[in-house]
């Protein structure tokens, strides 16, 4: 596979320069919003004076001209330093390592429901197209769509957390009750429970209507006729012939929201109260914490080209016509 | 072969025997029956050709004897009995070991008949896995000769290959080596070789007659092409709207026809004659092509060097007033890309097209303008090249709005067109899916004369046609060409649609021109070794149409030098 490898890595000397781009980007949008840290802090310290804002900007280098601002964060991004957060005293990287743990554990393990529980519905609505299970998992999918994210979640903890008392309502784990081992890990399962299912509901619908849709056309397509006048058996038509042509559209959209992952759960892990990535950008917005929101953009923008990389490379897996080519 | 049906004879049972078959339609068709009382036989060693047009029932049928049927779809009445059993009658498990194991079938398509993300000796090992107990490497031998047997090159290397790596040719044999595979009595061949060009055509029919003869199978081979027919059938059964008309011995239906349908359909085969004139070379030319060139760039990317074809070389052609030009050629020898070329869809590389002594390449874009309408275009498939979302009526009058029509006066105009080309006026205020394919094809002509252009590129224009109506729109296309002194570039890949409205032939092969000249020399005289072959492969050759069927004014056309 010496082919494979000199893609992956002719797109990976592409992606670096590429998330290099959307670092500088992302600098201008940042310091493009009206306010600044220093602002915002000496507002909440109820010191709002113009010296003591001027103090704080001096301090944290704001009041140098743009352009040496932008060279002083792209020289420490290159070296891997991500900056240091002023307003929780902590480095950049401490603080989105603490988060990624709960926010990637959260939305993987939803993705991958999602992705599973919605080919395997789509595919089963499909092949009984028109009849009333094919209705029910078009309803049931479709509302799961259309309900806004953090209604479902407030309803399942009303009915699973409050009413029947099987799971935990919010956070990652019992506080306080001091599990170790097996005890812990089951816990912290426990509390992923509800927040993983509202979120992978809302996936699993855009999957089992794109798979569905998709089986359909394969399904018309003259090989399928062919490999029936083989006389094969159904279960082998739908897997090995049909399934297989019909995923390509799934991988393309699943490689796009793969990439959003990271973002994609402010909602749930506020509902939830996870602290995660999400939480972190929400409050680094309000309180214009910029290197923590330069950091957390830098990483979902690395998240996204990993992950555009990686569908390139399953396609191409797939689907033998498509050549990986540089 | 007479020996062999002999034997089975004696023991009463045929290959394969259908009677009486019914097949409903789901409420709202437009007629109550696919087929209707459907009565043959088919035995060993035997080519039984089933020939009829579009919607005739005979697919229909053959998915049935396959059960292969859409779900929406019954045999309501009547039997198909395979070596004596009931086939309708078996449950899912053994029709199953039937299909594919005793009947197999080959599909028109086959570029999209194998599954692409599938390496085709896969493909063929699933048969011999669900049909035999042999074991992975006996299948895998197995695989080999087989794909050996249908003569394609290297097998074992080949047998690796995905379907997008071959010709349409080398996807017919490997869907041929499939249905094979495990030796079965039956081939059901639903238009196999349609969707061929010529040469290749003729190379996969004898292939067929080959393992035919060899394995003494019984081959229900379904086609709407009478050359085919008279290619390879040794009995043959006509059908239409449904219903059996004919069925006879090869020899009886072709050369003595009895049913009024049977005849019209040869009398509607394009076949060669030797009528046109040497047209006149002296009249004014309107287009001439001198030297162009063009080269595609397939694939490739800023690291790795594509895939170049010559689609181009040094074409050159001259169309005058009133001449039809025929550009004959198998499929990717360049023939469309000259008439791309002609109508500005294309630049070339290189070279000149002159349209009344203006080089139409050296023009801008808004100098190239006025001569747009003055060159028009018909397209092959009249169901994609006309917008479903638009009246007929708009469809024809956006040409001459865009250069500055009235309105009114446009659709008044179009409505004398529809008429022009056999349909009604009020066809203006319909949708191009109220509309047949025939019909379809003069709406796209239509639109093509509304610019009342001076010449008129036909890409292909009546390939996506059954036989009678292709022959209605060549009838059309003669009649305007007379009424309105139009020239035309007609291009094709049938020799025979060419012979039957060409002055001029031009020969492509490979981008480049390899022989041109009177239709006449070329069919009658042909230089080139590419031409010769060409002809060689149109299939019936050997047989005559007829005397009583093919009426005298398709035989001796009338003097084209008239108007």
């Amino acid at each position: 596979m010496p082919r494979i490898a000199a893609f992956v890595s002719q797109r990976l000397i592409k992606a670096v320069f590429v998330v290099l781009a959307i670092a500088v980007f992302n600098f201008f949008l940042v310091h493009a919003a009206p306010g600044d840290p220093a602002q915002v802090m000496a507002g909440e310290a109820g010191a709002a004076d113009a010296q003591f804002v001027e103090q704080l900007r001096q301090q944290f280098g704001l009041d140098r001209p743009m352009i040496e601002q932008l060279g002083t964060y792209m020289g420490k991004v290159v070296q891997g330093d991500l900056g240091f957060s002023y307003r929780q005293q902590r480095p950049v990287f401490d603080l989105l390592m603490d988060r990624l743990p709960v926010t990637l554990s959260l939305t993987l393990t939803a993705f991958v429901l999602a992705l599973i529980g919605g080919v395997a519905l789509g595919t089963l609505a499909a092949m009984r197209a028109g009849t009333w299970s094919d209705t029910a998992i078009t309803v049931v999918g479709l509302t799961a769509y259309a309900t806004p994210i953090f209604w479902i979640g407030l309803m399942l903890i009303l009915l699973f957390s409050v009413n029947l008392g099987w799971l935990p309502a919010f956070g990652t784990e019992t506080i306080g009750a001091g599990y170790t081992g097996w005890e812990a890990f089951l816990d912290r399962v426990k509390h992923l429970v509800l927040p993983v299912t509202t979120l992978a509901l809302f996936y699993m619908a855009v999957y089992t209507r794109l798979t569905r849709a998709s089986i359909l056309e394969v399904r018309d397509m003259d090989f399928v006729k062919t490999a029936r006048a083989k006389g094969l058996p159904e279960w082998r038509i739908v897997s090995v012939h049909v399934l297989r042509n019909a995923i390509l559209p799934v991988i393309t959209v699943a490689g796009f929201q793969a990439g959003h992952l990271i973002g994609g759960s402010i909602l749930i892990e506020t509902v939830f109260a996870l602290p995660g990535i999400g939480r972190l950008a929400f409050e680094a917005v309000l309180q214009r914490d910029y290197q923590v929101l330069l950091g957390i953009f830098l990483l979902t923008s690395v998240v996204v080209v990993i992950f555009n990389l990686l569908t390139d490379l399953i396609y191409s897996l797939v689907d033998p016509r498509i050549e990986v080519a540089p | 072969m007479t020996t062999d049906i002999k034997a089975d004879m004696k023991a009463d049972t045929h290959l394969l025997d259908v009677r009486g078959l019914t097949i409903n339609l789901p409420p709202g068709a437009d007629r109550p029956f696919a087929v209707e009382d459907l009565t043959f036989t088919l035995d060993h060693g035997e080519i039984l050709c089933v020939v009829g047009e579009s919607g005739s029932g005979k697919s229909m049928t053959a998915h049935a004897v396959m059960g292969l049927l859409p779900k929406a779809v019954k045999v309501s009445a009547g039997g198909i009995r395979h070596q004596g059993t009931d086939v309708l009658s078996l449950p899912e498990r053994d029709q199953r070991a039937l299909r594919g194991g005793r009947i197999s079938m080959i599909f028109q398509e086959p570029m999209t008949a194998l599954n692409p993300l599938m390496r085709v000796g896969d493909q063929i090992d699933e048969v011999l896995r669900y049909h035999t107990t042999l074991s992975r490497a006996a299948r895998r031998a197995r695989v080999v000769e087989l794909l050996a047997s249908v003569g394609l090159p290297d097998p074992d290397h080949l047998r690796r290959s995905y379907p997008f790596r071959l010709s349409g040719g080398q996807r017919q044999r490997v869907m041929i080596a499939m249905a094979l595979a495990v030796e079965p009595d039956i081939l059901i061949a639903d238009e196999p070789t349609t969707a061929l060009d010529v040469t290749t055509q003729k190379q996969i029919l004898e292939l067929i007659r080959e393992v035919q003869a060899k394995r003494r199978m019984g081959v229900m081979f379904i086609t709407h092409d009478f050359g085919v027919v008279a290619e390879i059938a040794h009995r043959v059964a006509v059908m239409q709207k449904g219903k059996l008309v004919e069925i006879g011995p090869a020899s009886e239906v072709l050369n003595r026809p009895k049913h009024p349908y049977t005849r019209q359909l040869i009398a509607a085969v394009p076949h060669l004659i030797e009528h046109r004139e040497d047209f006149t070379r002296e009249r004014k030319p309107v287009l001439t092509a001198e030297g162009v060139n063009k080269t595609f760039h397939i694939g490739g990317s800023m690291f790795r060097p594509g895939r170049t074809v010559v689609a181009g070389n040094n074409l050159s052609l001259t169309i005058h007033e009133g001449e039809t030009v025929g550009l004959v050629g198998e499929s990717g020898s360049g023939k469309s890309t000259l008439g791309r070329s002609i109508v500005g869809l294309i630049k070339p590389d290189s070279g000149k097209i002159l349209f009344e002594g203006v080089d139409l390449l050296s023009l801008s874009r808004p100098a190239f303008r006025p001569y747009r309408r003055h060159v028009q275009m018909v397209f092959q498939d009249p169901y994609a090249s006309l917008n479903p979302r638009h009246t007929v009526g708009d469809i024809i009058t956006q040409g001459p709005v865009a250069f500055g029509e009235d309105r009114k006066r446009a659709l008044d105009k179009a409505k004398d067109l529809l008429k022009l080309v056999g349909l009604d006026a009020s066809a203006a205020d319909r949708f191009p899916h109220e509309f047949s394919g025939g019909q379809r094809q003069r709406i796209s002509i239509a639109r093509a004369l509304a610019l009342e252009p001076k010449l008129l590129i036909a890409d292909e224009p009546v390939s996506a046609l059954d036989v009678s109506v292709q022959a209605q729109v060549l009838d059309l296309l003669e009649d305007l060409r007379h009424r309105l002194n139009l020239s035309m570039l007609f291009i094709t890949h049938d020799l025979r649609v060419a012979a039957q409205i060409c002055d001029t032939i031009a020969v492509m092969q490979k981008g480049s021109i390899v022989e041109i000249g009177p239709a006449r020399e070329v069919f009658g005289n042909p230089q080139h070794a590419y031409t010769r072959q060409l002809l060689d492969a149109i299939p019936g050759k050997g047989w005559t149409l007829p005397e009583d069927v093919v009426p005298a004014s398709r035989r001796h056309a009338p003097v084209r030098n008239s108007a």
